[in-house]
């Protein structure tokens, strides 16, 4: 079991950054495909944020990365490492886009930088990896930038996902702290699985060629080509209600965690009825499990520091908070942490 | 595993169909209060009531209750 404890590593702020243009579900949906309703009702998710072309995960995390160095008065040269978790990096990943952060932002060249290519369960294994380089106190403050455009590779045309999907890039900032309780992490992976979501075309695997851009009727109200996103929702589904609330348990056992102490749930923002089903699967009281997707719609790897960002931001200011995070999805990949926080900065949500 | 007791349960998914519509030989995409809301919902009965985990095109391979059933018990 992928079981890791990190201890000395403390967040110190979040910051969150999303495209001004909203999209309306309401305004298209029964358009294109009827049964508004319906979709509302089974993923709550009623708009998104939808970045213009020329905006890149990047960009967003590049403006929400300033906000929270000037918010935390953290000089640049302390920074010593930068993660950037995407699966929408600004080149066809040559070169990586942590280090192209790495100048825009105008850290030091002293600083570790790699990417993470991981969606719905990357902010969690991001933290694992971030927080296991700063646990030895030679790297004592770092970065997380978790931050995709799933908008821009869904096809307008595919009702099984256009809607659900919305852009953000976040920053989580972490320093070494021998006061602080651990972080204790549960991770998995299935492979198996990797088709449920996916896009075909485009990697070395199945290279990008004419017949890549040609749509295809995949059931009704589903055209999408092979450079967009396909997801099988209702395997995706499945293995949310299953395998969410089996990792947390894990985690809970493993670490010895009382769920009754935990003050906040964070599930990674997909479709509102598959959380409630973990959260009643969990016998989690509403008040500890909030939900941003109704109006961010699911920000792959954003979605988790998004929420706290847009939902938390008063608790995590004021007081210690007891959290368990969980995030599941592409991959199949899947991660849950149990950590604390204590007075985080939170700038105001920033829109570009 | 008592293909009556499924049938109810999966009966309770619905809100607004008569029960006596819900019979093994019932084609239940075709049942006009289907969506896949109601989808998703048989799927995390069986998940709950059977402990068994069905996968997208397992569930839409089938078309009938029977089917649907049969494809459960096969995996108990």
């Amino acid at each position: 079991m992928a079981f890791l404890e990190v201890k000395n590593v403390a967040i110190r702020g979040v910051s969150a950054c999303v495209p001004k243009n909203i999209v309306e579900n309401a305004s298209f949906y029964n358009d294109w495909w009827g049964g508004y309703e319906q979709f509302l009702a089974a993923t709550g998710i009623a708009q998104h944020r939808n970045s213009t072309p020329e905006v890149c995960s990047s960009d967003l995390c590049y403006k929400a990365a300033e906000e929270l160095l000037g918010a935390l008065g953290w000089e640049k040269e302390t920074v010593e490492a930068l993660v950037f978790v995407t699966q929408t990096p600004d080149f066809y990943n040559v070169p990586a886009t942590s280090t192209v952060l790495q100048d825009r932002i105008g850290l030091s060249n002293k600083c570790y930088t790699l990417d993470i290519a991981l969606g719905c369960s990357g902010w969690v294994y991001g933290m694992s990896m971030l927080s296991s380089l700063v646990r030895s106190g030679s790297i004592k403050r770092a970065l997380l930038c978790a931050g995709d455009t799933p908008t821009k590779f869904c096809a307008p045309t595919d009702k099984s996902t256009y809607p659900l999907f919305g852009d953000a890039g976040t920053v989580t900032a972490l320093e070494y702290d021998e006061t602080v309780s651990p972080m204790q992490f549960a991770m998995f992976s299935d492979g198996s699985g990797y088709k449920a979501i996916n896009i075909n075309d485009g990697g070395y695997r199945n290279p990008i060629n004419e017949a890549s851009f040609e749509l295809k009727e995949h059931g009704e109200g589903k055209v999408r080509n092979g450079l967009n996103l396909e997801m099988d929702g209702e395997s995706v589904f499945m293995f949310g209600i299953s395998k969410a609330p089996k990792a947390i348990k894990s985690l809970c056992e493993q670490y010895g965690i009382d769920m009754s102490e935990i003050d906040q749930f964070t599930f990674h923002q997909a479709n509102l009825f598959m959380n409630e089903k973990i959260r009643a699967k969990l016998k989690i009281e509403p008040e500890k499990v909030p939900y941003s997707m109704q109006e961010y719609g699911n920000t792959s790897c954003a979605s988790i520091p998004l929420m706290m960002v847009t939902r938390t931001a008063e608790a995590l200011q004021t007081k210690k908070v007891n959290h368990i995070a969980c995030g599941f999805g592409v991959g199949l990949s899947w991660g849950a942490v149990h950590f604390e926080t204590d007075h985080v900065v939170i700038p105001q949500l920033i829109e570009m | 595993m008592e293909i009556k007791e499924f049938i109810q349960n999966f009966a309770d998914q619905f809100e607004e169909t008569e029960q006596d519509v819900f019979a093994p030989d019932t084609n239940y995409r075709e049942l006009d209060e289907w969506s896949s809301l109601i989808g998703l919902s048989v799927l995390a009965m069986i998940d709950e009531e059977y402990d068994v985990q069905l996968k997208g095109e397992e569930m839409r391979s089938t078309k009938t209750i029977q089917e649907l059933f049969d494809l459960v018990s096969s995996k108990l």
